[in-house]
């Protein structure tokens, strides 16, 4: 892999400002191949040589779907975690699940930073927002998730996965989704113990847990609730889900597709890529390339080929 | 009968030893001292301990057993029996300084962590301990305690929390323990006032078993910055004429959190004054050790402040009566090393 000179980066970058319009072509060719480290540095260094920030210069060249998929990635991870998380709150139901995505995809350590720094931008905490925002039984869900600082480690009791498998399927049973000991198993265990729950939870009863919250499709904290089990246990799964479904939809839903690819470029995409392929029949790339178009297409692309190199 | 007679001869043995002309060398003023060293319900009196103890020969010891009748207690056989109750109290006691010396040099987070598991592992569980260290420690401070509750543990502070406590103190308990609060100083001037009056219709309106259960009290005490919560105490008490924690008093959790939040320092001089009364339990007992030790690098110039004013008497002053020996020498050491930060 060669070795990139940081000022190089930063030169080429006002290059592709300067004049009339802006080489996009240029700006995706530097900054979808740079890892979030390297980007840092560049913002760093761009700020310094041309006392600008390099994501206002973004902001006033580019537009719409592209510029949205290029400042995100330009974005620490904290940083674009916090932003994320704060359009979430400003909006109604169907930005729960991007709430729930944020603090069950990421590790306790990748949450944790994302608050520092919304506090740092916001001058709030995420989870004052959080509850400001939503209601209800969503905020009974939401607010834990939001702020519990899991567990990481391995280890599993079986005994407890047992006894908790057994509530579970009580309280489901019983219709109560929004009982507090369903919420304090999802929002406080380790994502192994959840695991290990959940299996426990098939084999006794025989259903995945999430058939099992399928009762009512319309029902939206119902939605939330198997979002929740889903990106706590199979993530890849989720990604893949929600990718299959921005890419079908008619229209396409540019939010989401940009979210998931900025999010997961370092973290998980060629798992989520091999699920696409499996579950779909054709390539991520593939399908990408058929449902958008010009710069905001090839920087995804780039992105999503970016562990490849 | 063969017990009796062995017994008996003991004693007249006892007897002739002391006749055969051990002088008793301690006068009533030192034994006077020894029995304070003894007794004091914070630590012990190393000092008299030595130099009186250290010259005593037997017939002092028994001179000192006899005239001492809340430690010895007269036994039917003829000898000056150690009190058990009295003698495991003197365990604790001597464990005092070692306590504090420990909780000292312990790294805070680890402390903290400790005091967290032991909240909910007594019987009856302490909640005001486990409000005392999540609503005072800043947002970074207390992180750290769950990652070393974490590290020793193997489990969250949330999860354990969770399970130990049931229904509406649950809801409030582990919002405190997972909450990152900001720690800034930017505040929402509107959403203060509207929140004050929000508090304080709940006051005033709902039964007592309501505002548990209420979602917008239970928001604002677990989810808003300190800063903003000292805002509103402040707005409440200009509007309302009246002390938020004062007005929640019956719901003792919601009254110490609001203290540990907005005012720190009026918290913990109440369980200092606590400790140092008459009887304490051995839980109040132990507060006059974790405050100092945890508050002599943050605010212990408030609290002496605050103490000083509400009871009138400087805290210093009632440390130096109420404990003993190496154990009141390193409270006050750090009494007034806190109060020249």
């Amino acid at each position: 892999m060669a070795t990139h000179s940081v000022t190089e980066d930063c030169e080429q970058l006002r290059k592709a400002f300067a004049g009339w319009g802006t080489n996009e072509g240029l700006i995706i060719s530097i900054l979808a191949h740079r890892s979030s480290a390297q980007i840092k540095l560049i913002r760093e260094t761009y700020a310094k040589t041309y006392g600008e920030d390099l994501l206002k210069d973004l902001d006033k060249e580019l537009s719409s779907d592209f510029e949205r998929v290029v400042v995100l990635w330009a974005l620490d991870p904290a940083e674009r975690d916090a932003f994320l998380a704060n359009e979430a709150t400003k909006r109604w139901t169907s930005s729960n699940q991007v709430l729930v995505e944020i603090t069950c995809t990421r590790t306790s350590q990748q949450l944790l930073l994302a608050k520092q720094a919304y506090h740092a931008r916001f001058k709030r905490s995420l989870e004052e927002d959080v509850a400001s925002h939503a209601t209800g039984d969503f905020s009974k869900l939401l607010i834990p998730l939001v702020s519990i600082y899991r567990y990481e480690g391995d280890e599993v009791n079986m005994t407890l996965a047992k006894s908790e498998a057994k509530i579970l399927h009580e309280k489901i049973s019983e219709k109560a989704y929004n009982h507090e000991d369903v919420i304090r198993i999802l929002s406080t265990r380790s994502k192994a113990q959840i695991n290990a729950t959940l299996n426990r939870y098939k084999n006794e009863f025989g259903n995945d847990i999430n058939k099992d919250l399928k009762t009512d499709p319309k029902d939206e904290f119902l939605a939330i609730l198997r979002a929740t089990v889903k990106c706590l246990t199979r993530p890849e799964k989720y990604f893949e889900k929600v990718l299959r479904l921005a890419i079908n939809k008619r229209g396409t839903d540019e939010g989401a597709l940009t979210r998931v690819v900025t999010t997961r470029a370092e973290i998980d995409m060629k798992i989520i890529k091999e699920e696409y392929h499996k579950r779909n029949s054709v390539t991520l790339d593939h399908a990408i390339g058929k449902d958008t178009t010009g710069d905001y297409e090839k920087m995804l692309l780039a992105l999503i080929g970016h562990g490849d190199a | 009968m063969a017990e009796r007679k062995k017994i008996t001869i003991i004693v007249r043995m006892g007897k002739k030893l002391k006749k055969e002309g051990e002088k008793i060398t301690t006068s009533p003023e030192e034994c006077e001292a020894l029995r304070k060293a003894f007794s004091g319900p914070h630590g012990v009196e190393e000092k008299s301990m030595l130099e009186i103890l250290g010259k005593c020969n037997p017939a002092d010891l028994t001179t000192f057993r006899k005239n001492s009748p809340y430690i010895f207690l007269d036994d039917e056989y003829c000898f000056e029996k150690w009190d058990p109750f009295h003698m495991k109290s003197l365990q604790i006691k001597f464990l005092h300084f070692q306590r504090a010396v420990i909780q000292r040099t312990m790294h805070p987070w680890e402390r903290d962590a400790l005091l967290v598991r032991k909240s909910l592992e007594e019987k009856p569980p302490l909640y005001n301990l486990l409000i005392e260290l999540a609503c005072t420690r800043t947002s970074d401070e207390f992180l750290g305690a769950r990652k070393a509750f974490q590290c020793l543990y193997s489990e969250s502070v949330e999860e354990f929390v969770a399970v130990k406590v049931q229904g509406f103190q649950r809801r409030l308990l582990v919002a405190l323990v997972s909450t990152y609060r900001y720690e800034g100083m930017r505040i929402d001037e509107a959403a203060i006032k509207l929140e004050c009056q929000k508090l304080a219709r709940a006051i005033k309106t709902d039964h007592r078993n309501e505002i548990e259960n209420d979602d917008e009290v239970l928001r604002i005490l677990t989810t808003r910055s300190k800063h903003h919560l000292k805002t509103i105490h402040k707005c409440y008490k200009e509007d309302y004429d009246s002390n938020l924690e004062e007005d929640l008093d019956d719901i003792q959790i919601l009254r110490d959190t609001v203290n540990c939040l907005c005012a720190p320092p009026i918290y913990f001089s109440k369980i200092l004054d606590t400790s140092m009364s008459i009887c304490p339990a051995e839980q109040e007992m132990e507060a006059l050790t974790r405050v100092i030790v945890t508050r002599t690098d943050v605010d212990m110039k408030d609290i002496a402040a605050e103490f000083d004013r509400k009871y009138g008497a400087p805290l210093i002053e009632r440390i130096e009566a109420a404990a003993l020996g190496n154990y009141r020498d390193f409270l006050v050491a750090l009494v007034k090393r806190g109060m020249a930060n």
